[in-house]
């Protein structure tokens, strides 16, 4: 797949005016645009972000809520701060389309602590929108009423977790909840509630302005659009790229001028590691998903050190509440210790990936289900480096 | 270690719950002032939070004792958050570690005793295409060297 120069977050001039063209339409109709587009959650998860609405929409209550995931706590991404410092209009529109489309009266952004620095340009921003009567009561002289207000995170990357994120917003510790329950039944305070990723409100905005078919264009045939990327480490050029889904992660990684490359993170932490073998393969919800890191790595990495660097991150995010999680990645750090040390046989190796994948299917929630892949995935692709890296003796060299 | 007195205590829990009101869903943006305020959640704070929103202690103590960022302990003035995730390691993090704990004289983990810095490892900020990054309270700083840092702490002391 070529790279399309095409852009549709980066140039300010072509995003349109979506919520007025949002308001004169039916709520149905809103939704049912969205589902035409074939969006998919931008987060990571990929879940049809129509059939959410819709389900939202249908349901019955006299409350129902919006809320916008900026908890963008994987590692390696950083597209959301991006969105809502440059293109905080896409956003906080997308989030009031949203707002029309499944009938809610309030939302909320639960913003990360650690971006508590954006805090002050995202409520003057709302404030000029409450101004300009693009929020509050009866917006743009419609009959719709809708406010956003913005909570912070306290630096728990669970809560990136849509139920935990509901937990944390009602006050309590951030563990996730079974479902279902699903949110857009049963969400912040019981009531219909909507949680989606800050990029997907901004796809959003982008389908209304400019119709699901033109969207609809990109991407492949189960990941349509463009999708932001989060690129960082051994590269000429990190950043955020706006790619179309399909792309292959060869091309994404001329793209960055990225030389000398032994392994590619996709999707952060909790993503997989691909060796060069492998970047034939490419960024979709069909091959390899992602909700938009990719971290780089050359020659000269320690994939042991990277790898102890990852599950180091769960061990200590893990909230705790169920066993595989909580247990298993402990597990899997002794498994790297002991691999330190030269002391951990092929046998024993064999067992932990195969608690890593007894962890994928009983953790109860994402952090548990995904926090395995890089184990097994490094582990896999560079085995004989792994297993002798007690001999070279380094670390992070 | 001066200890808030508890008047000023009761009447800025008295404030934030006028603010955000007495519901449950009031408790983090109560705690995360109280936290901004006084540098760290006392006991008696916990207590007097409970109180007001008519919840048991214990309920607050565990809200506390989950996030990272609010604490049990006091904190320093300018509590200082390295990022040891990944991409910034990549970029040099053990320069950065060293740096820092030998100009503030501090482990990470620990407070200095005149209660103005506090050093702390924290995970991604999301400054990965600019690492190394830290960050200073709710300020970041990123594409760290070993100099920017001393010139940053002196501006601090």
């Amino acid at each position: 797949m070529p790279i399309i120069n095409d852009t549709v977050f980066f140039d300010e001039k072509a995003h349109g005016e979506a919520l007025e063209k949002a308001l004169t339409m039916s709520p149905q109709e809103v939704v049912l645009e969205i589902r035409e587009s074939q969006l998919r959650g931008r987060g990571g998860a990929g879940f049809p972000t129509g059939t959410k609405w819709m389900l939202a929409l249908s349901a019955n209550a006299d409350k129902k809520f919006v809320v916008c995931n900026a908890d963008e706590g994987e590692p390696g991404t950083f597209k959301d701060r991006v969105l809502l410092s440059e293109y905080t209009k896409l956003v906080m529109e997308g989030i009031v389309i949203a707002g029309y489309a499944i009938q809610a009266q309030k939302g909320f952004i639960y913003l990360r602590g650690e971006y508590a620095y954006l805090l002050n340009h995202l409520n003057s921003y709302l404030e000029r929108m409450r101004k300009e009567n693009r929020l509050g009561e009866n917006i743009l002289g419609s009959n719709f009423s809708f406010d956003i207000e913005i909570r912070l995170g306290s630096g728990a990357y669970v809560c990136g977790e849509e139920t935990a994120l509901i937990e944390s917003l009602e006050g309590h510790r951030g563990e996730a909840r079974n479902r279902p329950p699903f949110p857009v039944n049963t969400g912040y305070l019981g009531y219909p509630t909507i949680v989606n990723n800050v990029e997907t409100f901004a796809c959003a905005y982008i389908v209304l302005s400019k119709g699901a078919q033109w969207f609809a264009k990109y991407g492949t045939e189960k990941s349509k659009g463009m999708k932001l990327i989060s690129v960082s480490g051994d590269c000429k050029k990190p950043g955020v790229y706006e790619v179309p889904f399909g792309i292959k992660v060869k091309d994404l990684l001329d793209l960055v001028g990225a030389e000398d490359t032994k392994a590619v993170q996709i999707s952060g932490a909790s993503g997989i590691c691909i060796p060069m073998s492998e970047i034939e393969r490419n960024i979709s919800f069909e091959d390899i998903p992602t909700g938009g890191s990719v971290i780089i790595f050359n020659k000269d990495r320690n994939m042991l050190h990277i790898l102890r660097n990852f599950m180091e991150f769960f061990v200590e995010e893990s909230c705790g509440q169920c066993t595989p999680c909580r247990v298993g990645n402990k597990k899997l750090l002794e498994g790297i210790e002991m691999l330190e040390k030269g002391i951990c046989s092929h046998h024993y190796l064999n067992e932990l990936i195969e608690l890593g994948k007894t962890m994928q299917i009983a953790s109860k929630c994402g952090l548990g289900q995904s926090s395995p892949n890089p184990f097994i995935s490094i582990v896999t692709n560079f085995k004989d480096e792994i297993m002798s890296n007690s001999i070279r003796g380094g670390n992070g060299k | 270690m001066v200890y808030p007195d508890k008047n000023v205590l009761v009447n800025e829990v008295n404030n934030l719950v006028k603010k955000y009101g007495n519901g449950r869903e009031s408790l983090l943006p109560i705690l995360q002032d109280v936290q901004r305020k006084f540098g760290f959640i006392s006991d008696f704070a916990m207590q007097e939070i409970a109180h007001k929103l008519e919840i048991h202690p214990v309920e607050v103590y565990g809200v506390v004792t989950f996030y990272s960022f609010l604490s049990t302990e006091p904190k320093g003035k300018y509590v200082i958050r390295l990022c040891k995730t990944i991409s910034c390691d990549l970029a040099g993090k053990d320069a950065i570690a060293t740096t820092l704990q030998r100009e503030l004289n501090l482990k990470f983990g620990e407070t200095s005793k005149d209660r103005k810095f506090t050093l702390e490892y924290c995970h991604c900020i999301g400054m990965c295409d600019q690492g190394q990054a830290m960050l200073i309270n709710e300020e970041v700083f990123t594409k760290l060297t070993p100099s920017k840092v001393i010139e940053i702490i002196d501006s601090l002391k």
